[in-house]
């Protein structure tokens, strides 16, 4: 019966379908590279920034330490230097990597290795009780004016960086520091020839 | 922070500074004290030429330059605060900017362009420390993207309006009125 009904229309009603199966692949195919872009910069972590100095020479630098003593870095030339950026108001990192940065140094320094720490921004008197609730005997330092952690791109406690027996940087590590990593790396300078 | 002087502060507490001091030499380390720079007999001879050439030298290498605040800020506001979140040198409070501050004014100071200045901070750190990503290469992206996005978005909007306004049309288009007449009739032909 329905069948009878006609409306004259002069055009067809279903429109030109060149356009639309257009349209239907290129929405998807515009998603495709936001969706690549995405992907990338969800599995970049924003934290781990990359170092320009690795392979660099360690900018050298003079301070005093906590107790008095003058620290250089162009006289440890030969010694393989475990630079650690350090403050007492890092919890937790500071404070878990402490006692193997202290280890680490009381093991390897008879064979030619160096922990050096830097504290920076802290005051003194939260640094030494940092200092003598881990009883750190490797000579730490404070940074009083942010050179010295400027000059190794420092942006956050703590940072360690290993620098081989030729004052080059090797390593950056960012975070605490744990004993496999410090063993790992000062293992494999020791080897090196100076 | 101040310390103490040079020549006490070898000594065990010297400075009152607690059971600290004398750790380091509670330990015979020959390494640590290749680096610690004791008094020896050259000391007094050394200390009198520092005194003497130091502010010579000073004087030479750092030509008195003023620095203007104004570049020091334009420079810091362009520089991201390490510390902090999008922040950049200028904005933020904290030490680590106002160190870096004094850092770019001490550069500047001693004669270093603005370009210099950045070119350091991007040395140490990378091109991460600058809040504007350089125009070139990957980062591209970033200043092209949204005009990219802005523009497919306009061309989308013009090709569905288009169609909007089509579609329109063919709806309001008139109804012949035999025909819907005929329809209704039939549809209260099927009505029981």
């Amino acid at each position: 019966m329905f069948s009878e009904i006609e409306t004259p229309h002069p055009e067809p009603r279903t429109p030109d379908p060149g356009p639309r199966t257009w349209w239907r692949w290129a929405i998807p195919f515009a998603v495709v590279p936001v969706l690549v872009l995405l992907a990338y910069g969800f599995s970049t972590d924003p934290r781990a920034i990359p170092s320009p100095l690795i392979g660099k020479p360690a900018p050298l630098f003079k301070l005093q330490s906590f107790d008095g003593n003058q620290i250089s870095l162009a006289e440890l030339r030969g010694k393989v230097v475990v630079l650690n950026f350090w403050a007492s108001w890092c919890y937790p990192a500071c404070y878990e990597e402490a006692p193997v940065l202290e280890g680490g140094w009381r093991e390897y320094e008879r064979r030619g290795a160096i922990v050096l720490g830097v504290d920076i921004q802290d005051t003194q008197e939260a640094a030494l009780k940092f200092i003598n609730r881990f009883t750190l005997t490797f000579p730490n330092a404070p940074d009083p004016t942010g050179k010295v952690s400027v000059e190794y791109g420092v942006y956050g406690v703590p940072e360690t960086f290993f620098i081989d027996r030729r004052g080059m940087i090797r390593k950056k590590h960012v975070g605490a520091v744990t004993e496999p990593v410090f063993r790992e790396w000062v293992e494999k300078l020791l080897k090196e020839d100076a | 922070m101040s310390r103490g002087s040079g020549s006490g502060a070898r000594g065990p507490g010297a400075g009152g500074r607690g059971p600290q001091s004398g750790i380091s030499q509670a330990r015979s380390i020959p390494a640590f004290k290749s680096l610690t720079a004791g008094p020896g007999p050259l000391t007094p001879i050394f200390l009198l030429l520092a005194t003497v050439l130091l502010p010579v030298l000073v004087t030479a290498q750092v030509p008195a330059r003023s620095v203007d605040e104004q570049v020091v800020m334009e420079i810091a506001a362009q520089l991201r605060c390490v510390v902090c979140q999008n922040l950049s040198v200028a904005d933020s409070p904290s030490e680590t900017a106002n160190q870096m501050r004094a850092i770019i004014r001490e550069r500047l100071a001693t004669g270093e362009t603005p370009e210099q200045v950045k070119a350091y901070f991007v040395e140490k750190y990378g091109e991460w420390i600058l809040l504007a990503p350089p125009r070139r290469g990957f980062n591209l992206l970033v200043w092209t993207l949204p005009f990219v996005g802005l523009f497919a978005g306009l061309v989308f909007l013009f090709f569905v309006a288009r169609r909007w306004s089509r579609g329109t049309k063919t709806a309001s288009e008139p109804v012949d009125r035999e025909a819907l007449e005929r329809v209704r009739r039939e549809l209260t032909e099927l009505e029981p």
